[in-house]
């Protein structure tokens, strides 16, 4: 048998110009627990959905034992004997515990069979693995600690011996996430190799022996985990990227323009993403948010331009209180003066089918010189739209192309142009470079820094640690659906890396 | 790009092709039963286009399609599958026969039939309300509740056909011959112009009803601030919440329009034709518009291209039945079956093929460019 359970050699793999894994090694030894951590977007997911067949790499090898093999799809590798645990559940809510798990290997139409076979052995598997669950349970029924325990058990029964989880905590509790790190140091000394990919620094060190870091589509650096640190990770993770030059003189923060209390934000699942956050932000100021993807910033920022409700709290824009937990229309934030350039462009800040003029005053087509009666005023619309072109340098400089056929940099300036050109209060601003050319970056960083100086409130979030310390004044770290400190932009990375991992005591000092 | 047609090939290519495609398997069809494809066609040509009177139907036909294709294409705009045309045209009908049976006889036509369009598009409408406040408010998928209205508003009419609307002397589940004031003028004169004689076709003012519906249609979804909206929500519902867009008000609105334009409808066959609301006078053509709107790409001009299409299938084909004793009648709902089938359901059969042609010659035509540099 082979040293490595895994080996992968050369992967590369692209999505269009996105180049989400480039030339990725990656070596997995039998019989360990080994780690992949990576920012959401270094690429994880794809290499391990390339591992078990869901894409095809564009070049390299997969090593399965020792021998090369092709993935074509799932039951290769199945096959293989890989199984993966998603971090969405691929289980059939109404069906029983038994009905999932001989889901996909029913042996023929007639199920007594393979029920009472499922049923035997999935007794000897609860007993070898200590995975007790009751095999007649009605999966929606089950909390999800147990239904993650299904996964496991439906991959086991199908003879993994290479488990792969696909950010497995996420949806747990603390305590249901210490069950399934028993279960998994058990399935470990059965002799089982298992993958663990996550964002959270903690969980690697609690479990793993081996860590891989992902950064960007490439693969950083492999350690040994009792050989390294959090700070180390993190550091890797986040990148010792230079500091991006942006020129700024001092911030001259006046009035409190918004003022965020005890804001607290469920998702449609009820769980906790945002918990009882406060801040303000004031005129002539940016305040930064930073932190790992999936913390609860994009839900923050939501919540506070009135697309999700929130649970309980208040949100002062101007002195003046908005219907947060009710649902805020956010056409009516906008009269305000409350601006949003949203995180998603794709989804929410553009139609993309549209024309690049259509796109111009979504949002803001109530406003009187777009309009004549009920009537759009077309030329109205497409004259300010040209303005807007040439103002921000959009290119190709014509409102009558498709909004798709625009680049990431050029469909990011058209939503930056339609917002910022409101005169706002309060701006806020989601990811406002991602996916964005090098030269764009350096132009949207200068509009908002202009903003600032023009006496505007902006509050900015970001997953690009560099751009928040070089664009804010005032940082909060939001960890966990809580802002776990307030640093100054001058903070080192390594501090603000630990904040943003969630290891406070040792960043406090 | 991409995932994307030139298009000329999107809107123009695409439905030719299924088009062709229908037309070879129903000609497939007609060998089967023993006749020949090729003069059945011809006979097709002629009984839809050949003559005066033929035209005249063709058009009375496109007529109704052009009505319901307008209204599963607004509707299909926002996002919505509005498939109760048929029973909002039928109500549409007790509408247009309110206002006709307390006023033909007082009144002439040119004052009931404004009020007749208005009394068909709100009973239309009406009818349309409840499936559309069900979806904005409760999320009740309004293919169903649309279809479910269809049979409800069938039972209705056959209760009102054979009871309240019914004459008392008369056996027949009918209300009453309107009579002149209850009647709209033909467009004979009109097709005078061109030397055509429409004969006994009932092709009447409601065709040019249809067509100011088309461009009413075209402003409404491409000029307004309410289709700007509409079509928002149509393409990107997240885009939709982003733009504080109301997403109840703009889905009932959006249905109400909808149901207006497929109870208008009625004017053709009651007022143009019958003179009288028979029972099941829409006879399918509710359902024909969901084909029409898929086949016309949900723009008005494309559906009036497409409504022209099945009326000549619709007219022509009565031709071909009476001339071919091998072809019935139902051969000829097999055939409008099975461009129903191409050119709606299987819409989008060719287009990953024809993607990849194009996306060839694209390759092509740069490798051959840059040779040549």
């Amino acid at each position: 048998m082979s040293e490595y359970a895994i080996e992968l050699k050369g992967i590369n793999k692209s999505f269009g110009p996105v180049r989400a894994n480039h030339d990725i090694n990656l070596p997995i030894t039998q019989g360990t627990i080994h780690g992949i951590i990576g920012e959401n977007g270094a690429g994880k997911s794809t290499l391990m959905s390339i591992l078990y067949g869901f894409y095809q790499a564009d070049s390299g090898d997969i090593f399965v034992n020792g021998n090369k093999m092709t993935i074509s799809d799932s039951q290769a590798a199945i096959a293989a004997g890989i199984g993966m645990v998603h971090q969405h559940f691929m289980l059939v809510e109404n069906f029983t515990v038994l009905e999932n798990i001989i889901l996909g290997a029913e042996g023929g139409n007639i199920l007594n069979k393979a029920i009472g076979q499922a049923r035997k052995e999935l007794l000897k598997l609860e007993e070898d693995y200590g995975l007790t669950v009751d095999p007649d349970a009605i999966i929606e029924d089950l909390p999800v600690g147990i239904q993650q325990r299904v996964e496991i058990l439906k991959a086991l029964y199908r003879g993994a011996e290479i488990l792969i989880l696909d950010e497995p905590t996420g949806v747990l509790t603390p305590s249901e996430a210490d069950h399934l790190f028993n279960i998994l140091r058990q399935l470990k000394d059965q002799g089982k190799t298992i993958v663990l990919i996550t964002h959270k620094l903690r969980e690697i060190m609690a479990i793993t022996d081996n860590v891989s870091v992902m950064r960007q589509g490439t693969m950083v650096a492999t350690r040994k985990t009792s050989e390294t640190s959090v700070a180390d990770l993190a550091e890797l993770m986040v990148g010792r990227r230079v500091l991006m030059q942006v020129d700024k003189g001092d911030a001259n923060p006046t009035d409190v323009k918004l003022a965020v209390e005890n804001l607290t934000v469920k998702d449609s699942r009820g769980v906790i993403m945002v918990d009882d956050v406060s801040f303000e932000v004031r005129a002539g100021e940016i305040v930064g948010i930073a932190g790992v993807a999936g913390n609860g910033q994009s839900e923050l920022l939501e919540a506070i331009a009135g697309i999700v409700p929130a649970e309980t709290g208040r949100v002062l824009l101007d002195g003046e209180p908005i219907n947060v937990t009710g649902g805020a229309d956010p056409a009516l934030l906008r009269e305000k003066g409350m601006v949003h350039v949203p995180e998603d462009r794709h989804h929410m800040g553009l139609v993309l089918p549209f024309e690049e003029y259509e796109n111009s005053i979504l949002g803001y087509h109530n406003q009187e010189q777009y309009l004549s009666g009920a009537f759009l005023n077309i030329d109205a619309i497409r004259a300010d739209a040209k303005e807007k072109i040439e103002q921000y340098d959009i290119r190709p400089p014509n409102p009558r192309l498709k909004t798709a056929n625009f680049s990431g940099g050029n469909q990011q300036k058209i939503v930056l142009a339609r917002e910022m050109e409101q005169d706002p209060v309060v701006l806020l601003i989601g990811q406002p470079t991602r996916g964005v050319d090098v030269g764009a970056i350096e132009f949207i960083h200068k509009r908002i820094i202009e903003m600032r100086d023009a006496g505007k409130a902006v509050l900015l979030v970001s997953v690009e640690l560099d751009e928040i310390r070089s664009l804010s004044d005032r940082v909060l770290v939001m960890f966990a659906g809580k802002v776990v400190g307030e640093r100054s932009p001058e903070t080192s990375e390594g501090e603000l890396g630990l904040l943003m991992a969630g290891v406070e005591g040792q960043a406090a000092e | 790009m991409k995932n994307e047609l030139p298009k000329w090939a999107d809107y123009g290519l695409i439905p030719l092709i299924n088009l062709a495609i229908a037309f070879t398997v129903s000609g497939l069809v007609v060998l089967f039963v023993g006749e020949n494809p090729i003069e059945a066609a011809k006979l097709l040509l002629r009984g839809s286009l050949g003559y005066g009177e033929g035209i005249g139907f063709t058009l009375f036909h496109a007529t109704n399609f052009i009505f319901t294709g307008l209204a599963v294409a607004v509707a299909f705009h926002c996002g919505l599958f509005n498939i109760g045309g048929e029973g909002q045209a039928y109500i549409g009908g007790l509408g247009v026969a309110i206002i006709c049976l307390s006023l033909d006889t007082v009144a002439p036509w040119w004052i009931t039939f404004p009020l007749a369009i208005a009394a068909s598009a709100l009973f239309g409408a009406a009818w349309a309300l409840i499936p559309a406040w069900l979806q904005a408010k409760r999320g009740s998928h309004v293919v169903i509740t649309t279809i479910m209205f269809n049979f409800i508003a069938a039972s209705v009419m056959v209760y009102l056909l054979t009871g309240m609307l019914r004459p008392q002397d008369s056996m027949a589940p009918q209300t009453r011959t309107f009579e002149v004031g209850g009647q709209i003028p033909k467009l004979d004169f009109m097709m005078d112009w061109f030397g055509l004689d429409i004969g006994g076709a009932p092709l009447n003012l409601s065709f040019l009803v249809a067509l100011v519906a088309a461009f009413l249609v075209w402003v409404l979804i491409w000029r307004t601030k309410f289709g700007y909206e509409l079509r928002t929500m149509g393409t990107s519902p997240t885009a939709a919440v982003y733009a504080g867009i109301p997403p109840v008000k703009t889905v009932v609105i959006t249905m109400l329009i909808s149901g207006a334009l497929a109870g208008m409808m009625a004017l053709n066959p009651v007022m143009g034709e019958q003179a009288r609301v028979e029972l099941d006078f829409v006879a399918g053509a509710g359902f024909v518009g969901i084909a029409v709107a898929l086949m016309g790409r949900s723009h008005p001009v494309g559906i009036v291209i497409a409504g022209i299409l099945f009326g000549m299938l619709y007219q022509g084909g009565a031709e071909l039945a009476f001339d071919m004793p091998n072809i019935s009648r139902d051969m000829i709902i097999v055939i409008q079956g099975l461009v129903i089938l191409f050119a709606g359901a299987l819409e989008h059969m060719f287009r990953p093929a024809l993607i990849n042609f194009f996306e060839i010659l694209s390759i092509n035509s740069k490798s051959s460019s840059k040779e040549a540099a």
